[in-house]
């Protein structure tokens, strides 16, 4: 995490009360990553006053006319007051002050932290805060980024012509091809065909801001008929003639109860140690579950392909937009953008592209594959996600950052955690359990130096390239690592992948000591 | 060269199977012993190589606008589509194949004109790398029980054994004599392995000629022989490798299996491998999987489960284990038939040694396991992979499927190997490549006759010549689960064995890895082997700098000592100073490094270069870069059709299709 994102505002006059007894002090407010600073003016004493941010235990903050007033309440039991000038900066440096203070990694921000991103790449988007209330869409982070010429109200319209107000947002800008990917839910036609003038404005507005004479893909992850269908209970599909230079693909991709049906049928199917040789390939096929993969990396090979190599726009969604469609955009994402192959890159695309994205993981992953319960919102689909990132990795050795413990860990932890980062189905149900204050981040967790090891991958170079997988079906594979963990002797990949780590840091020994010892060369 | 009736053929077509590249123009030759296709792109000129002994089938297909169509299926799975334009032209081609493909004297082979311009000297020091008495004796043979036996000399007992075979001491020439009477083909029961941890052994024969009631006093003997030799055990297993089913069959004909009651402490066993004809329909099958137009999943595992591939090399991996257990776990020695004893029984003895014996898992071992079990015991290499015109019935991988065993115990055990896949794919290729004599004939005394080890060169000290490129940068000697027998779990399970691409499908580059870990971690440890030399040449150079300092202080009071001090100081600096400038040479060109290294479709062409070292592939390049696939052509909906709009008649007339530019 980088604290400098969180601070809104740097600096700011301000008059420090430290007590009764102690003599206010005036000078210029600062805010660090780590503390509170206020440099008095010249005329005063040279002194700087500290304060360290995690050592605050409240803050509150009011403001009257044209200035502010924030009181912090430390864990030592002092209590401080700060008059600040300016009702804007007084707020800034207030949340900027308690974002800081809890030191985890909570802060992310993801969609703000991407939208910096992007604005250096174009400035086509801007980055929308319509839904800081989360009344145009319950399952949106509360910043969305979206075209710079579609102002808040259309979106706001768009938002009710789309399932559960999820309008059409960036998901990635790819800026070799100037090209993005957007994500949403379907559009409520109905069987009457409706139509949403802003809705088709907003990806007319996305075309614009592309590249000159790009075209737009829809990928709808049902299938046409489907897709037909749902117009009877009110969705629908994009009709070609209202959105010009948009052409719909439909590709099928498994979602809720047959998917987790799926997964169910794969997890019996490796438990069943007796099972003999004659029906083990068979009843593989019968799970479905490598079908499953297959299709899910062939439609994100598909959209990134559209952006990549035809400087195409790419839309995604299914239904409800939470699943199949985030499974195809955060795909796409990996095998176009390196910087998502990082350790970090990667944490952050599960932050943004799933958990800020609103997948339901509660409803999702409240029950594995073991469960007798009848399945009612269960589906694995994040755990499909990540088998298919597993399969890049398995294909592209060498150009992930993290290892499969990453993926086994992120499967564990997405069906029960410690740590209240897979907590709740939203970021606004989040807000109401107010799951940033009362738990911990998983990625603070990960990110200790003790893990390090089993999540990393030792063989990591980075590959400024797209990575496009093999769908072959001889080159995908049963996760083994994953669906055989418990009853496959670990020891022996175990021996390997310590072997690799020793080979890997061998080298980076033998490379740390040379400069030593050519340092002495000099005394020739 | 009387065969070849168009030695060449310009615009012909090389189409490219998987991907939707467009087929390349080129050129075709043909010479004494290969195909070859020049691409005619000035560029790249790249170049496909295939040897005439490579090639398993040739099919005209029907003429086709563009031309007539040529499909060669090669036996290291390679996969060729020309398109010749005059149907003249293919006819001769394909002719000219048909014959150079199927030569009639072993002399028309590849090894009897391959030259690799060694010396005579080091010819026949290339056939004495593996040295099978080295090998018994690294058993610790001969001792109290065993002895090595002059039974078979001048192959007087039985003509496909080797000569020098060992036998209990106990076993008489008469009990051998009489007891080769009553086996298939005389092949009577000899040691294969010996495991001197516990004194058990494996024993292998052919089926005895018991018919219904026969018996044979000797052979008896034989085996009562076998079990004294091992004092830890008061019986010995026998095991029958074939389906009790065709054991029983061969009664009617006057052979079968031992009965228990008239061998005393045997316990005996049907482990139930199916024969060739079978092994041959089965990998048919898979082939044919493999050769699908862009499969479905379900279309893939089913293809591949009927085709009954993988059940059968887990037959074979059962019964190596269970071989292998019975000697380390139980102390008892087992000999091993099934009907000749070429077959199963060398399946299953190597399987069962390399489990049993660290020394096979290695790159010298391994070439070892297979000189003794496969090819001085008279696995009839001619006939199952059909180097000369013969009966096609004969023809089967049956060593094919020894070597996907021991790749399927790699993927297992991935740091108990001393060797890589890319070994055992080219020794694979090897088998029937036929530029090497290691692998001619059908027997040892065959090989005599045609004096092999005179006229042409092993393909042992080939691979061992290039072993760097083989091995397996997690080979760990020294740690416990790698040393002594391997450890297998208890049930070994289905779901271990997976679908070996990069054999069946190695010519498709676009299907494997695109990313070689053995090759990175090779070019790691190379580099920090050099950085350490580096380190180890710059300390001593500090040392000696040191020194020369220090001589230098002296030479103030002593000058005598100065020049003969000095000399030697310059030369050894000289020498290390270069060392550096050698290293960033070798950073620039670290290979799996620099992700912009070129997509080299390698494997595919064997160009001159590669072909005068005789490399099967060039699959040592890692290939980094990121291949493209093109999605569009395997998606299921296809990328041929164009776009259609919105209209609402047809379930999929609204799709719109990227159209390819």
């Amino acid at each position: 995490m980088e604290f400098s994102e969180l601070i809104r505002t740097g600096q700011a006059q301000a008059e420090l009360l430290r007590g009764p007894e102690a003599p206010p002090l005036r000078g210029t407010l600062c805010v660090t990553g780590h503390h509170l600073l206020l440099s008095p003016g010249p005329q005063a004493t040279p002194d700087l006053w500290l304060l360290l941010l995690r050592s605050v235990d409240s803050i509150e903050k009011r403001v009257a006319g044209d200035s502010g007033t924030i009181t912090l309440r430390c864990k030592d039991l002092r209590v401080l007051q700060l008059d600040i000038e300016g009702v804007e900066a007084t707020l800034n440096i207030a949340r900027s002050i308690e974002g800081l203070r809890l030191g985890d990694a909570w802060h992310f921000h993801p969609p703000e932290r991407y939208y910096k991103r992007v604005a250096r790449e174009t400035n086509a988007w801007r980055l929308s805060e319509a839904n800081e209330d989360f009344s145009l869409c319950p399952s949106y982070p509360r910043a969305v980024i979206v075209p710079r010429a579609v102002d808040d109200d259309a979106l706001a319209r768009s938002a009710r012509f789309r399932q559960g107000g999820r309008f059409p947002v960036l998901s990635y800008h790819h800026a070799p091809s100037r090209t993005v990917l957007l994500r949403s839910s379907q559009p409520l036609t109905g069987p009457q065909k409706r139509r949403c003038a802003e809705d088709e404005a907003l990806l007319r507005a996305v075309l614009a801001g592309s590249r000159p004479g790009a075209r737009g893909f829809i990928v709808d992850t049902r299938s046409a008929q489907t897709a037909k269908q749902a117009r009877m209970t009110g969705g629908g599909t994009e009709a070609k003639a209202a959105y010009l230079g948009w052409k719909r693909l439909h590709r099928p991709l498994e979602r809720g109860r047959p998917l987790q049906e799926s997964f169910v049928h794969l997890v019996e199917a490796c438990g069943d140690l007796e099972q003999s040789m004659d029906h083990w390939l068979s009843r593989l096929a019968g799970c479905r579950w490598l079908a499953h993969v297959k299709e899910a990396l062939s439609t994100a090979c598909l959209a990134a392909q559209g952006m990549e190599r035809e400087g195409a726009c790419i839309l995604v969604h299914g239904a409800e937009g939470t699943d199949s469609t985030l499974l195809v955009t955060s795909l796409a994402q990996l095998i176009l953008d390196p910087s998502s192959r990082t350790m970090a890159g990667f944490q952050e695309l599960v932050e943004r592209e799933w958990i800020q994205a609103g997948h339901p993981f509660q409803l999702r992953c409240a029950h594995s594959a073991f469960s007798h319960a009848h399945p009612k919102h269960e589906a694995p689909t994040f755990l499909l996600f990540l088998d298919c990132v597993w399969q890049l990795g398995r294909q592209f050795p060498l150009s992930l950052e993290f290892g499969e413990g990453m993926l086994l860990a992120l499967f564990d932890h997405a069906y029960a955690s410690p740590f209240g980062t897979f907590l709740c189905n939203s970021e606004q149900e989040r807000c109401l359990c107010e799951v940033r204050t009362r738990t911990h981040s998983l990625w603070s967790g990960l990110n200790q130096l003790k893990e390090q090891r089993k999540l990393r991958n030792p063989l990591y170079v980075p590959n400024p390239l797209a990575l496009w997988p093999s769908v072959e079906p001889q080159s995908l594979r049963l996760w083994q690592g994953l669906f055989l963990r418990w009853t496959r002797p670990p020891e022996p990949s175990e021996a390997a992948w310590e072997k690799v780590w020793q080979i890997v840091t061998d080298q980076e020994k033998t490379e740390g000591s040379q400069p030593t010892v050519s340092a002495s060369e000099p005394q020739l | 060269m009387e065969h070849i009736r168009t030695p060449k053929v310009e615009n012909v077509r090389l189409v490219d199977r998987i991907s939707s590249k467009k087929a390349a123009l080129g050129t075709l030759y043909l010479t004494a012993t290969h195909v070859i296709f020049v691409e005619n792109a000035p560029d790249t000129r790249k170049e496909t190589w295939i040897l005439h002994s490579q090639i398993s089938t040739i099919e005209k297909q029907a003429t086709t606008a563009t031309g007539c169509p040529l499909l060669i299926r090669c036996k290291n799975f390679q996969l060729l589509q020309l398109i010749i334009p005059q149907e003249r032209d293919c006819h001769d081609v394909y002719l000219s194949l048909v014959r150079l493909a199927r030569p009639v004297k072993y002399e028309e082979l590849y090894c009897f004109s391959f030259n690799p311009k060694l010396d005579k000297e080091e010819r026949e020091q290339g056939w004495m790398l593996i040295d099978l008495g080295e090998e018994y004796r690294r058993m610790g043979l001969p001792n109290n029980y065993w002895q090595l036996s002059d039974v078979n000399r001048d192959y007087r007992v039985c003509d496909s054994y080797p000569t020098d075979l060992y036998v209990p001491r106990s076993a008489t020439a008469h009990i051998i004599v009489g007891s080769s009477k009553f086996r298939s083909r005389r092949r009577f029961p000899a040691l294969s392995y010996y495991y001197r941890e516990n004194h058990a052994s494996i024993c292998r024969s052919s089926q005895p000629l018991s018919g219904f009631s026969a018996r044979c006093l000797e052979d008896e003997q034989m085996l009562q022989a076998i079990r004294k030799a091992n004092p830890g055990s008061d019986f010995i297993y026998v095991v029958d490798t074939r389906p009790k089913l065709n054991a029983m069959a061969n009664r009617a004909a006057g052979k079968g299996y031992e009965n228990e009651d008239n061998y005393s402490n045997i316990k005996f066993q049907f482990i139930g491998i199916e024969n060739i004809h079978v092994m041959r329909n089965s990998l048919q099958k898979m082939l044919e999987v493999c050769e699908l137009k862009s499969p479905s999943m379900s279309d893939f595992l089913w293809g591949l489960e009927n085709s009954g591939w993988l059940r059968h090399i887990k037959a074979i991996l059962d019964a190596g284990i269970f071989i292998a257990k019975a000697v380390s776990e139980e102390g008892a020695s087992v000999l091993v038939h099934c009907s000749d004893g070429w077959d199963r029984t060398a399946q299953v003895c190597s399987v069962a040694s390399l489990l049993l014996d660290p020394h096979y898992r290695t790159l010298k071992g391994f070439m070892v396991l297979i000189e003794k079990d496969w090819i001085s015991f008279g696995h009839k290499f001619n006939h199952r992979y059909g180097n000369l015109d013969g009966d096609p019935k004969e023809i089967s991988p049956v060593i094919d499927q020894f070597i996907e065993c021991v790749w399927q115990l790699m993927e297992q055990f991935p740091c108990a190997f001393e060797f890589n896949e890319r070994f055992l794919i080219h020794i694979q290729h090897h088998i029937y490549s036929c530029q090497f004599g290691n692998f001619l004939c059908n027997s040892q005394k065959e090989r005599q006759e045609l004096k092999i080890q005179e006229r042409t060169h092993s393909s042992w000290a080939h691979l061992w010549k290039n072993r760097a490129d083989y091995l397996n940068p997690l080979f760990r000697a020294d740690h416990s689960q790698t040393r002594g027998a391997l450890r297998l779990p208890t049930a070994p399970c289905s779901f271990t064995h997976k679908f070996w691409s990069g054999m069946y499908n190695r010519f498709e580059k676009g299907l494997q890895p695109r990313q070689s870990v053995t090759d990175y971690l090779m070019a790691v440890k190379e580099e920090s082997q050099q950085l350490e030399e580096e380190l180890a040449a710059l300390g001593e150079r500090l040392e000696k700098i040191q020194k020369v300092q220090l001589n230098r202080t002296e030479v103030k009071s002593n000058k005598q000592c100065e020049p003969s001090k000095h000399s030697g100081f310059s030369t050894s600096d000289n020498s290390t100073a270069n060392t550096p400038q050698d290293y960033s040479g070798n950073v620039k060109s670290f290979p799996s490094r620099s992700p912009s290294q070129g997509d080299e479709d390698s494997a595919l062409i064997l160009t001159q270069d590669n072909l005068k070292s005789s490399d099967p592939d060039l699959s040592a390049n890692s290939d980094q870069e990121s291949g493209v696939e093109d999605l569009s052509c395997r998606s299921p909906s296809g990328g041929e059709r164009a776009p259609s709009e919105d209209s609402g008649k047809d379930r999929d007339s609204d799709e719109a299709v990227f159209l390819t530019a």
